[in-house]
């Protein structure tokens, strides 16, 4: 095997690619769990997701109409999510799943006659003289544009959960949806917002696999990716610069993998594709551990549906 | 407009009406969903529900799987309910279920060519012990560290599948099998062989074993003390901590029972219907039981009923496809939007929906 074979800027060049899918959807999934929701979906809206981006890019040769009707079908089947929850009232945890079961299957269904079709090219930004700069060139100025969306959207996401009204009101019905309530805020309303966008964010993320990553539409593509970026919240503490952080170390963590398997390193390629999923294992152990710091950074209402008395 | 108010304790009446309601509401909206797919929807809910059972023409082979396939579903399903109703969510069965084959094919294939009445029932420990063993991760990762086992379990559903592709190609490949991926037929090897019990039924030993499992689980839950706990650590955190119930014992005792089956249900697969170690053989009853688990209302009697219920989707999914051409994903989203179904539903046992009408209820405003 040759380790020279990895170049370390086009590493971290393709770790950013690698990484945005689960960094919109971890993003996306942070919001709605600072609302105090826990959305188990985020794998099928995911999927959703990339079948649809990729359904509408290849009917109207426009990636980016297709990433728009990604976000869409994102929002759409998170709306499931957010009627059962929200307003039947039922089990979050259950829901979610099932929104993961349904999306998975569903996903295929619409995805059929798109086995082995090409999607049209996503092209890269042109950043002029910026782009041919050595090594920050093609790490700062070498992607598309949905690098950069990822990074706004994280960037925006922080601002606004820290810097404006309704940032706070989304936070505080996380943290106690009875006080939120009491104040007169739409506990229900807010929530089933959060969810909207965070279906929007897991659908654009899907799009993203198969539009850019891949490019390809297969079955069952995401293959996980989903229940990753819910295990980056946690690593985040619910913090959006700490999931951006933790997307790229994943991606990291992806590609390096793939590189080694490209490099023929000895070991048997099942076992290098094992890693992803046991260091997510690992990293949400380390974060978990320290219980009072969990409890702290934790929404506080997480995961408990809100039925105003009376 | 309409108001929820909460029931005192959910209605009995409609916990058993909604299931009920809600595969009728599902054959409707996957009625106009075959529609949409250009098929003919009443034929082909005929062709799920109804010719696997009572058709000449194919209930013949048809009526044997329905005990195939509901038999690792239930023997899954039953193991998880008791789970679920403490609030403790293992959703790896998929993974369990694939450790558990490739522990008892590991038997099956030290042991080969030998005989021995012994090997079978070993096979059935070490596919029990090793769905225990693939449980017993999460578990012990979250009573020691506080990690959340949903996550946990069905991270490892990966990295089992990971574990199954190096077995089927590497490790367990068939020395004869000219480079094929796929181990030795298991179920042609005899002292290892799960074979049908009585011909032309579809009974085997994984079915029996989902049949103690049901029996089990309903004295476990009715008649034991644990079963108390369960319903209690479920249904009352804190009552059941100051009842003395530990949560430690509990998360360790539902998660390795919930593996134990779910491993045990991939041997008597391994060693039956799927014959042999292969990529592909898991066919989702990990996930598919999830939905079994709830449809039967968390259960066992129930679960039974819910679980060939599933297997007569799969039955009739493929008889469909292969008359209809219906899409093999067609049953998946049906399926799926069964438990959406459930799920809303729900709401009528634990809420009264009222109408509230403007001026004369005060406090709904």
């Amino acid at each position: 095997m040759d380790f020279g074979s990895i170049n370390p800027v086009v590493l971290i060049a393709t770790l950013m690619v690698a990484a945005t899918p689960i960094l919109l959807a971890a993003i996306g999934e942070l919001v709605v769990e600072k609302a105090g929701v826990l959305n188990l979906g985020v794998e099928g809206m995911m999927i959703v997701g990339a079948v649809s981006g990729f359904a509408a890019s290849v009917t109207t040769g426009s990636p980016y109409l297709g990433m728009l009707a990604a976000i869409v079908a994102g929002a759409l089947v998170a709306l499931i999510f957010a009627v059962l929850t929200q307003i039947l009232m039922a089990n979050q945890v259950a829901s979610g799943l099932a929104l993961t079961l349904f999306g998975l299957g569903f996903s295929a269904l619409l995805g059929q006659s798109y086995v082995g079709i090409v999607p049209p090219r996503t092209e890269k930004l042109n950043f002029g003289f910026l782009s041919d700069l050595p090594v920050v060139g093609r790490i700062l100025f070498g992607h598309d544009i949905l690098v950069y969306v990822s990074l706004a959207v994280v960037a925006g996401t922080w601002w606004w959960l820290n810097n404006t009204r309704g940032g706070r009101v989304l936070r505080a019905v996380g943290e106690n949806h009875d006080s939120a309530h009491a104040l007169g805020y739409k506990v229900k309303r807010v929530r089933i917002l959060a969810i909207l966008f965070g279906g929007g964010c897991a659908g654009l993320g899907g799009a993203y696999l198969s539009l850019v990553r891949v490019p390809q539409w297969t079955e069952g593509m995401t293959a996980g990716a989903g229940w990753i970026a819910l295990a980056l919240v946690v690593f985040a503490s619910w913090r959006p610069w700490r999931v951006l952080l933790g997307a790229y170390l994943f991606g990291g963590i992806m590609v390096l993998q793939l590189n080694l398997q490209a490099a023929g390193f000895r070991i048997p390629v099942e076992y290098l594709a094992m890693s992803p999923y046991l260091i997510t294992i690992l990293v949400l152990v380390v974060m978990s551990s320290n219980r009072a710091r969990t409890s702290l950074s934790a929404p506080g209402s997480l995961g408990r549906s809100f039925h105003a008395a009376g | 407009m309409l108001r929820l108010e909460k029931r005192p304790s959910p209605s009995k009446a409609w916990n058993f009406a909604t299931p009920i309601v809600a595969v009728l509401l599902t054959m409707i909206a996957g009625g106009i969903l075959f529609a949409i797919l250009g098929k003919n929807p009443f034929e082909a809910i005929k062709l799920i529900f109804w010719d696997p059972l009572f058709s000449e023409q194919f209930a013949a082979y048809s009526r044997p799987q329905l005990l195939v396939k509901a038999g690792p579903l239930i023997l899954i399903a039953v193991g998880l309910s008791i789970g679920f109703r403490a609030g403790i969510w293992n959703i790896g069965a998929e993974g369990q279920y694939i450790i558990g084959a490739l522990c008892a094919a590991a038997v099956a294939l030290g042991f080969y060519p030998g005989e021995g009445w012994y090997i079978f029932p070993l096979m059935i420990v070490a596919g029990a012990a090793g769905g225990w063993a693939w449980a017993m991760i999460p578990a012990i990762l979250k009573t020691r560290f506080n990690t959340n086992e949903i996550l946990v379990s069905l991270l490892l559903v990966y990295v089992a599948e990971k574990l199954l592709a190096a077995a089927a190609t590497g490790f367990m490949r068939n020395p004869q099998g000219a480079g094929f991926p796929g181990s030795r037929n298991i179920h042609q090897y005899a002292p290892a062989s799960n074979q049908e019990l009585i011909v032309g039924t579809g009974l085997h030993w994984g079915v029996v074993a989902a049949f103690v499992a049901v029996i089990f689980a309903y004295i476990l839950l009715q008649r034991h003390i644990l079963g108390f706990h369960v319903q209690l650590a479920g249904q009352a955190p804190r009552a059941a901590r100051f009842a003395g119930v530990a949560p430690t014992r509990l998360v360790l005792m539902c998660m390795g029972l919930s593996g134990a089956f779910a491993g045990m249900a991939g041997m008597f697969e391994v060693s039956g219907p799927a014959r042999l170690i292969s990529i592909d053989f898991n066919a989702g009853y990990g996930f598919t039981a999830i939905i079994v688990a709830f449809l039967g209302r968390l259960h066992p009697v129930g679960i039974v009923l819910a679980g060939l219920l599933l297997a007569l989707t799969y039955i009739g999914g493929e008889l469909a496809q292969f008359m209809l051409n219906l899409p093999a994903a067609a049953i998946q989203v049906f399926q799926g939007m069964l438990l959406f179904f459930l799920l809303a539903l729900d709401v009528l046992s634990n809420y009264r929906i009222l109408l509230a009408l403007p001026g004369r209820n005060p406090e709904a405003a």
